[in-house]
């Protein structure tokens, strides 16, 4: 249908963005790229010289750098997991009739109106301390040893503070995506006698999929950079139980100000975060094609 | 039509952005988040009276971003500030690189003698002040004066580590959610690391040796490591690794902790019966050592105000430094607000002042300052400078993983053993890529 | 139209939901009733009813300037998020409307820009800041956001005009429209309410937006982000002081969701079309 005419003028639209993009591209990961061959510490700025790929094997002989990789990982896949099971429970629900829809929607997404440092010291403050957090008040109230959080779950704790804030993300969308499916189409698969179950697994969900997949795609590369929340709470620790990737790299590079190693470790994390979006890609790309 | 209105809106207020203002000079000025740096900021009406021409912007970090951005912009010479305040521990480090403009414009009544020598000397570099000491602290023991009457135990003027822990496993009562002692377990090198430094300096073991290597397989790290995690299992409070300054001594305000041994700076925290419920109860005495090492951790910080080299208001930035950090400032609390308010540790003056004495922490904090000696800091030669930190621009780095794994070994994920010979491992990596170990 | 529900089956969601809602609501709620708290009662323990104190407001205010923070965020995350509409609109409308075999692999592409991680880059940014005379700036800072929220816009867009109907195009261009009038009288109506969930959701991201927004500021730029990391952890714990400046840098993005989540919610029904 597209005619030449509109072919180009859609080319010229783009120019824009892509140009733009390909600027903020190239310049930070030519330069991070170039770092990553110095030896450059900016705490000790006469020693700058060509360092070739010993800031490559320096990262990777990294005590904590195959955990980092794990836990980077675990963190992507634990949020992943539960703001989309959440997500599409929560819309389902918020789709339901109900007395103050507006009133219950607008406090389910709230959490994704808090800043990421100010909802970790929340969480750990007033939520998870073990002495005076509401957590600990609860399990107190049972008879039970209140738990403590950071020192005996410490990835988990960070899944959850994170989960909690991109749950409304995920609900949101995913809520959007269900409210624009048919009724006519639902009604008629009520006529059909479908139940409840079947309505959702046929009709539902497919229709909810490249929702699902925005969501997905758009989460994993915020949550592959995950590391306020680590530094507000456990600070990597205890051990490297809590170590993730960008949190390594801030270490080498605000705390040692080690710019040669900070950049070799960046540009592992683009590799990684490439082959994660590959891989995702595979598993949910067809459904942006629909 | 919103749209029309959202970006209409945008643009002006970016128009009016754009318009700079003219003025004389303004000083922007960088500092830490804590009290007495605060009430600094609400006294500077005095500076600005005097002097009309100058004009103050302040920037208020929490601690570890302030660090992270004074260095940045101070190594990339970015010029976003013309005072810093920063630690002892940048100081010697940055005046090295030149990065820092000397103080030798102070004013004729400033009397840069009555500086505490402690402190003072970490702050020179061939006889050239590179920084004002706005604040000083060492660490000292503070402990529930109640509770040892109760339990029939005398406090020592100068404890032993032996003592301590009997003493703690003694107060300890799990019903009563009392902990014998409370000590710092956070990841930081900041954090647990500035206490387990000092505390492996009172066992008289070192983090390197005469040739930079590290020390974590020798017996004193072995014997200071056991020994905390031993103490806190049996009694610390519970979720003691997450701990740091500020939740200890919420613990020990709330009346939680028998023993707690910290920065001197907590005493006025504990004492002020504001906040704390102990503030009556509570006795100090000497951060304690081993027996027979003769060494109380040499545990030494100040907060000092610094101009960065390069800077083009330095005349105007001597003049704040020299307002911030003389006799006239501590006056000038004392008078608005009281002489417990006065920023301590930097002038033997306060020390003498009969008024300062009177408060109860002035006297033990006065002794932990001058016993710290951060030239020397455990018994055993070093070639590197600081107290509960080493000034090499590696520390914060290497300190923090070295935190994360003792950390862990205080949570029981891993052995006193492992996390030593992990540390061992990492220290070594790192110190040998820094070029120290040839 | 909507199925029927019986009264008690409402009754019986509004439960559920409002249970729900309050669990996931409770941490920002109980910060709000922390801030009206004095610093002992915050850390004696549960207790959901405040002294209703006003003094930590009054001491956060007269210890740091709340305006000019504020003003700050709001010029920068509006600002930021209009430029990023403008860019992205034409992109996102091409690649849904004239899709090539290459559009797929654009988008990953965009998205891709976004996988570095932003503490690796920092010193490279700040030296090219430095250079430019941007650090402090806000519009370095609006800059910076547009381009690092650029590829969410244009993800997002897209998504949201991938579900308008091609057949109303063929339609209108049956009728012999142009072009312009395409655009302007068949298309645009539909677009809007994706548009302006895009908007409302980029606000919010460029509002929390705070690593860039703490390291490349120092007075005159600095938001909100800046103002709360002034007020945590200093000595002592402070709670009630950190409730009481959380909740005044978290009020005005909630206010403003609360006003527009039917927007935010709405934006993908296009009742119009359906």
């Amino acid at each position: 249908m597209a005619t030449r005419q509109t072919r180009t003028l859609a080319r010229i639209m783009m120019m824009p963005s892509v140009l733009l993009l390909l600027v903020w591209m190239i310049v930070p990961l030519g330069m991070t790229l170039w770092f990553s061959f110095q030896n450059y510490n900016l705490l000790n700025p006469a020693n700058v010289s060509w360092a070739g790929l010993f800031n490559y094997q320096y990262f990777y002989s990294d005590p904590a750098f195959f955990e980092s990789i794990w836990n980077t990982l675990l963190l992507v896949g634990g949020v992943l997991m539960i703001t989309i099971f959440g997500g599409i429970a929560l819309a389902l629900l918020l789709d339901q009739p109900m007395f103050g829809q507006g009133l219950v929607r607008i406090l389910v997404i709230s959490p994704f109106f808090v800043m990421p440092p100010v909802a970790a010291l929340i969480w750990k403050n007033m939520i998870m301390h073990p002495g005076y957090g509401v957590l600990a008040d609860i399990f107190q109230f049972f008879g039970a040893r209140p738990i403590d959080w950071f020192a005996q779950y410490p990835l988990l704790s960070i899944i959850i503070i994170v989960a909690w804030q991109w749950l409304p993300f995920a609900t949101l969308i995913l809520l959007t995506s269900l409210q624009s499916l048919d009724g006519e189409q639902k009604e008629a698969a009520e006529m059909d006698g479908a139940g409840l179950v079947a309505r959702f697994w046929y009709l539902t969900l497919p229709h909810m999929a490249r929702a699902i997949t925005v969501v997905v795609l758009i989460q994993t590369i915020f949550l592959l950079g995950v590391y306020a929340e680590i530094l507000v709470t456990t600070n990597g620790g205890p051990g490297y139980a809590s170590t993730n990737l960008p949190f390594l790299i801030y270490r080498t590079a605000l705390l040692g100000y080690d710019v040669g190693g900070a950049s070799a470790g960046g540009v592992i994390a683009i590799v990684l975060a490439n082959i994660v979006a590959l891989f995702i890609m595979r598993a949910v790309g067809k459904n942006l094609d629909r | 039509m919103k749209l029309k209105t959202l970006m209409l809106g945008a643009c002006s207020m970016l128009a009016i952005a754009g318009t700079a203002q003219a003025q004389s000079t303004t000083l922007t000025i960088a500092t830490v988040n804590n009290g007495d740096m605060i009430r600094m900021q609400s006294l500077t009406e005095d500076f600005t009276t005097k002097n009309p021409d100058i004009q103050l912007n302040w920037v208020t970090l929490e601690e570890n971003v302030l660090r992270e951005r004074v260095t940045t912009d101070v190594a990339t010479k970015g010029g976003q500030y013309d005072v810093m305040t920063i630690g002892n521990y940048e100081v010697p480090i940055w005046a090295k690189q030149g990065w820092l403009l000397p103080l030798d414009n102070l004013g004729a009544d400033y009397d840069v003698d009555d500086l505490l020598p402690s402190i003072r000397s970490g702050l020179e570099m061939d006889g050239k002040l590179y920084a004002a000491p706005f604040y000083g602290e060492s660490a000292m023991l503070m402990y529930r004066t109640d509770l040892f009457e109760k339990a029939g135990i005398t406090m020592p003027e100068d404890p032993t580590w032996e003592f301590i822990a009997d003493a703690a496993r003694k107060i300890t009562d799990r019903d009563a959610n009392l902990s014998g002692i409370c000590l710092r377990g956070k990841a930081g090198w900041g954090e647990n690391m500035a206490f387990l430094t000092a505390l492996n300096n009172s066992f008289g073991g070192r983090w390197f040796d005469e040739n930079w290597k590290p020390q974590f397989d020798q017996p004193e790290w072995k014997e200071s490591l056991q020994f905390y995690v031993n103490l806190m299992k049996d009694a610390g409070p519970s979720g003691a690794s997450s701990n740091g300054f500020n939740e200890n001594l919420t613990l020990f305000q709330q009346g939680q902790c028998g023993m707690w041994m910290d920065a001197t700076v907590a005493a006025s925290f504990v004492a002020d019966p504001k906040n704390s419920t102990v503030a009556d109860k509570v006795g100090y005495a000497m951060f304690p050592s081993k027996e027979g090492v003769d060494n109380h951790g040499n545990w030494l910080w100040s907060w000092n105000l610094a101009i960065p080299a390069g800077s083009t208001k330095a005349d105007a930035a001597q003049k704040f430094i020299s307002w911030a950090t003389s006799k006239g400032y501590t006056e000038l609390v004392a008078s608005k607000e009281s002489w417990a308010a006065v920023p301590p540790g930097t002038r033997t003056s306060l020390y003498e002042n009969a008024e300062y004495k009177k408060e109860p922490f002035a006297e033990p904090t006065f002794k932990a300052i001058q016993a710290a000696n951060i030239t020397k800091p455990t018994v055993k030669p070093v070639p590197y400078i600081g107290g509960q930190w080493v000034s090499i621009p590696e520390f914060q780095s290497l300190g923090t993983t070295v935190g994360q794994l003792f950390s862990a070994a205080l949570a029981g994920q891993t052995s006193v053993d492992d996390a030593l010979a992990q540390a061992q491992q990492v220290s070594t990596r790192e110190m040998t890529r820094g070029g120290y170990i040839k | 139209m909507a199925r029927t529900a019986s009264t008690g089956q409402k009754i019986a969601w509004t439960v559920v939901a409002w249970v729900i809602a309050l669990v996931i609501f409770f941490p920002i709620l109980y910060t709000i009733i922390t801030s009206f708290k004095t610093e002992p009662e915050a850390i004696a323990g549960i207790s959901l009813i405040p002294s209703g104190t006003f003094q930590n407001y009054i001491d956060v205010e007269t210890q740091r300037d709340y305006f000019r923070p504020f003003m700050n965020s709001v010029i920068i995350s509006l600002g930021s998020t209009v430029l990023a509409l403008i860019v992205a609109i034409p992109a996102a409308w091409s690649m849904a409307f004239s899709p090539t075999r290459r559009t797929k692999d654009i988008l990953m592409w965009m998205l891709s820009t976004k996988m570095m991680p932003a503490v690796a880059v920092l010193v490279p940014i700040y030296l090219l800041f430095r250079d430019w005379g941007l650090l402090d700036s806000r519009i370095g800072l609006t800059l910076m956001l547009t381009l690092i929220n650029l590829p969410i816009v244009v993800w997002m867009l897209y998504t949201y005009f991938r579900e308008i109907p091609g057949e109303i195009l063929e339609a209108s261009r049956m009728d012999g429209a142009s072009l312009w009038n395409e655009i302007v009288y068949v298309l645009t109506p539909m677009a809007v309410p994706g548009i302006a969930s895009t908007l409302l959701l980029n606000i919010i991201l460029a509002w929390n937006e705070s690593f860039w927004t703490i390291r490349l500021t120092t007075t005159n730029a600095a938001p909100l982000t800046a103002f709360i990391a002034s007020f945590s952890s200093p000595q002592g714990l402070f709670w009630a002081k950190l409730s009481a400046a959380s909740t005044m840098a978290i009020a005005p993005i909630l206010i403003m969701g609360w006003f527009s989540q039917r927007q935010l919610v709405r934006g993908l029904t296009f009742g119009a079309v359906k």
